[in-house]
C-alpha cells in the first residue's frame, strides 16, 4: 500500500471544549452558523472525503474562513480531529502514537504556513536547515542543501539576515525553503503564495511543477486564486463552510460547476487555458482535417497554431499520432467564452 | 464604651482563644521545631556544606586576588557583556573610587555574595519557571508560594533560616536567594508562554521533540524575558544583602549596619554609596546584554 496517497475520510472538526457531543447533530444537518448561536461551538469540518493522489498536487480552495488551513492541519494533526480518519499508505495519522507521529511529521511531511512561522531568532540559512537539524543530519549536508533551495527560490545573498529584515514575499519564500530542504514525500502548503508577487509567484509556480515531474510528491495546496488552482493542480477542491462542494480536475469544476457559489469562483477563469481540446473535439467524420493536435492541448495554444497556419479546422491525435476527433475554430471560441450563469448553463 | 453596655459581651470583645491554649500551642510547635532542627542538624549542616565551600572560594577568590587583576576582568566582563563604552568606563570609575575610600575588600565579599545567590536563583529558577510554563497545574500550585514569598517582610522569614540553619553566612545566603527567586521563576514562565504560538506550532510541524522545542525556540525566544528575571533577581540579592548582615552576612551590609547602630554618618553613606554603584553596574550590564540579546528583532533595512 505505498501508494503515498493522502485518504480524509469522514472527517469532522468542530472547535470548543465539547466538540465530540454536537458530531451527531451536525451529522443530522445543522449548519455552522445555527451549532455557533445555539451551542457556541465553531464548525471547523464537516464530512470531509477527499482522495489526494499520491505523486499528483491536490488544491484546495475556498473563501476566507471555509476551513482550509484546519483541514491541511489535520494531515499532518497539528490539530486532532473530532471524528474522522485520514489514512496515509493505509496508517490512519490520527491514531499515531506520540513517538511514531514525530517521526512521521519528520521523515515524510514539511510545511509552508500561511504566517510564514519562521523562527524570528535564526537566520535564513539557520531556518532553513530547522527540519534536517531536528532529524539530527550532519551540519555540512543540510547546510548544502539548504544553499541550494535559498538560491532556487531567489534569496541567494540573504543567507545571514534575519526573518523580520525581510519583506513579507522574501519570508514566505523562506519558509517555502524551509519545507523543500526536508524533501519529504508530503509537501503541505498553505497559501503558500499568497504574498508574492506575480513575477515571483510565477516562477515559484514553475519550481514547483518542475519539481513535481522529477519528484513525484504528494502536494497539497491551498490558494485563493483559481487560476494558480487550474495551473497547479491535478485535482481540485472546493471547501464552502467547512463543507467539500465540489471536487474534480481543473477541467470539470470550469466546465461543469456544481453550484453557483462555484460558478460565481469559476466565471472570470480564462477558459482557453483550461479546457483541453479532447474535451469539445467531435468525433472524426471522414478523413483528418488541418493541422494536428495532441490531446491535451488548451484550447488558447490550439487558436493560436490553427490562426498561425491559417486553417479554420484541425484534428485530435492521441499519444500515439492517432486522428481520434476534429475541431474548428467556431467551436473553440465559443468554449472560450464563459457563459453568464449557472441557471443559464443548466437551462441551456 | 458605652455602646458596650447595650451589646452582649461576645460582639464586644474578640472572642479570641485564651491565653493558656495559644501558649501551649505556640510551646509545642516551637519544641517540635526545635526538636526537628536538632535531630536533622547533623544532616542540614551536610546538605548546605557544599554552598559552604563554593561561597568561600568564590570570596577568596575575589578577596585575596590582587585589585589590578578582579579590576581588569570586571572591566573586561562588562565590556564583554554590554559592549558599551561609556558603562565600562563607568564601571572602572566607581570602583576605583569604592577602592580609595577603603571599601575594596567589603566590596568584594558583597560582591561573591551576590554572585553566588544570583547563580543560585537561576539553577533553581529557571527549572521550576519551565515546569510552570509547561503545566497550568504546577503553575496553580506555584503561584500562591512565589505570591507569600513576595510579600512576606523580609525579617520576618529570617526566623525560621535563622532557626533551622544557624547564623552565619550561609543561613543569610540562603535568606537572599528565597527573596531573589520568585522574579527568576516568574519572569521564566512567563517568557516561555508568551512564546508565538505559530512558531511553536512549525516547531512541531518540523517533529520537534519537547526538549528540542524547550532548546530551539522556547529558550531562546523567552531569553530577553529571562534576562529581565536575572535583572531584578540581581537587584534583590544586593537589597537583601544588606538584610542579611544581621545574620552574619559580612561586607558593605555589616558596615551599613553597624552605621546605623553606632550613628556613623560618614561611614554609613560611604557603604551606601558602594551598594548603590555596584547595583548601577550590575543594573546597565545586564540590561544592555539582554538588549543584545534582541538583536535579531530589530529590522535593519538595506
Ligand atoms: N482554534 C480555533 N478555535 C475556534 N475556531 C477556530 C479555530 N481555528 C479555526 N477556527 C474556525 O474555523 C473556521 C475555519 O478556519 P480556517 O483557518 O481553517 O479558515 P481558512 O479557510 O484557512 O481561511 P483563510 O483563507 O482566511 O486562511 C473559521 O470559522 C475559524 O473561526
Ligand atoms: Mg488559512
Amino acid at each position: 500500500m505505498a501508494s503515498h496517497a493522502i485518504e480524509v475520510k469522514n472527517l469532522y472538526k468542530i472547535f470548543g471544549p465539547r466538540g465530540e457531543d454536537f458530531v451527531d447533530v451536525v451529522k443530522k444537518g445543522m449548519g455552522k452558523a445555527e451549532l455557533n448561536e445555539k451551542h457556541g461551538h465553531v464548525l471547523g469540518l464537516q464530512d470531509i472525503n477527499i482522495l489526494m493522489p499520491g505523486g499528483c498536487i491536490t488544491v484546495v480552495m475556498g473563501l476566507s474562513g471555509s476551513g482550509k488551513s484546519t483541514l491541511i492541519r489535520h494531515i499532518n494533526r497539528l490539530i486532532d480531529p473530532t471524528a474522522g480518519e485520514v489514512l496515509y499508505d493505509g496508517t490512519d495519522v490520527c491514531k499515531m502514537n506520540e513517538n511514531d507521529l514525530r517521526q512521521f511529521r519528520r521523515n515524510k511531511t514539511a510545511m509552508v504556513f500561511q504566517k510564514f512561522a519562521l523562527l524570528p531568532h535564526r537566520t535564513v540559512l539557520e531556518n532553513t536547515i530547522y527540519g534536517l537539524e531536528i532529524q539530527g543530519i550532519e551540519r555540512r549536508e543540510s547546510e548544502k542543501r539548504a544553499r541550494g533551495w535559498i538560491e532556487r527560490v531567489g534569496l541567494k545573498g540573504f543567507e545571514n539576515h534575519y526573518p523580520n529584515q525581510l519583506s513579507g514575499g522574501m519570508q514566505q519564500r523562506v519558509g517555502l525553503a524551509r519545507a523543500l530542504t526536508n524533501d519529504a514525500d508530503i509537501l503541505l502548503m498553505d497559501e503558500a503564495y499568497s504574498a508574492l508577487d506575480p513575477l515571483i509567484r510565477m516562477d515559484m509556480q514553475t519550481v514547483l511543477l518542475d519539481l513535481q515531474k522529477e519528484l513525484k510528491k504528494t502536494v497539497v495546496f491551498i490558494t485563493h486564486d483559481l487560476d494558480e488552482a487550474l495551473r497547479l493542480g491535478d485535482k481540485i477542491a472546493i471547501l464552502r463552510d467547512g463543507r467539500v462542494v465540489q471536487q474534480g480536475t481543473g477541467q470539470q469544476i470550469v466546465l461543469s460547476p456544481a453550484d453557483d457559489y462555484i460558478t460565481a469562483f469559476v466565471k472570470e477563469v480564462n477558459r482557453g487555458r483550461v479546457v483541453h481540446v479532447e474535451t469539445i473535439m467531435r468525433p472524426l467524420s471522414g478523413n483528418p482535417e488541418g493541422v494536428s493536435l495532441p490531446a491535451g492541448t488548451v484550447l488558447e495554444a490550439a487558436a493560436r497554431t490553427m490562426t498561425g497556419a491559417h486553417v479554420a479546422t484541425a484534428h485530435v491525435v492521441d499519444e500515439n499520432g492517432r486522428p481520434i476527433g476534429a475541431i474548428d475554430l467556431q467551436t473553440i471560441i465559443a468554449a472560450m467564452v464563459t457563459p453568464t450563469s449557472h441557471a443559464d448553463r443548466q437551462a441551456a | 464604651m458605652a455602646i458596650c453596655s447595650f451589646l452582649p459581651e461576645l460582639l464586644c470583645k474578640f472572642p479570641a482563644i485564651d491565653d493558656g491554649t495559644i501558649r501551649m500551642a505556640r510551646k509545642s510547635v516551637d519544641d517540635g521545631f526545635k526538636g526537628f532542627v536538632r535531630s536533622y542538624g547533623d544532616a542540614i549542616d551536610a546538605v548546605v556544606q557544599p554552598l559552604q565551600w563554593f561561597l568561600n572560594y568564590l570570596e577568596r577568590a575575589f578577596v585575596s586576588s590582587p585589585w589590578v587583576l578582579v579590576l581588569i576582568i570586571m572591566i573586561a566582563v562588562v565590556y564583554l557583556g554590554s559592549r558599551h563604552v561609556k558603562i565600562t568606563i563607568g564601571t572602572a570609575l566607581s570602583m576605583l573610587a569604592i577602592g580609595l575610600v577603603g571599601l575594596w575588600n567589603d566590596t568584594m565579599i558583597t560582591l561573591a555574595m551576590v554572585t553566588v545567590c544570583t547563580l543560585i536563583s537561576v539553577v533553581i529558577g529557571i527549572p521550576i519557571g519551565i515546569l510552570m510554563a509547561r503545566s497550568d497545574r504546577v503553575q496553580a500550585f506555584v503561584n500562591p508560594i512565589l505570591d507569600v514569598m513576595q510579600t512576606m517582610p523580609s525579617f520576618v522569614y529570617l526566623i525560621p533560616v535563622v532557626m533551622i540553619f544557624g547564623i552565619g553566612k550561609v543561613p543569610g545566603l540562603i535568606a537572599v536567594v528565597i527573596y531573589a527567586v520568585p522574579p527568576m521563576i516568574r519572569l521564566t514562565d512567563l517568557g516561555i508562554r508568551l512564546v508565538d504560538k505559530e512558531v511553536l506550532e512549525a516547531a512541531d510541524a518540523f517533529g520537534s521533540s519537547a526538549w528540542q522545542k524547550l532548546k530551539n525556540v522556547q529558550m531562546p525566544l523567552a531569553l530577553p524575558t529571562i534576562m529581565a528575571g536575572i535583572n531584578q533577581t540581581i537587584m534583590m540579592s544586593l537589597a537583601m544583602v544588606v538584610v542579611a548582615s544581621m545574620i552574619g552576612v559580612g561586607g558593605l551590609g555589616k558596615n551599613v549596619l553597624q552605621a546605623i547602630a553606632n550613628q556613623f554618618f560618614t561611614v554609613g553613606f560611604l557603604n551606601g554609596f558602594a551598594l548603590v554603584g555596584i547595583a548601577i553596574i550590575f543594573d546597565r550590564t545586564s540590561q544592555a546584554f539582554g538588549r543584545r540579546l534582541q538583536k535579531h528583532s530589530e529590522v535593519i533595512h538595506g
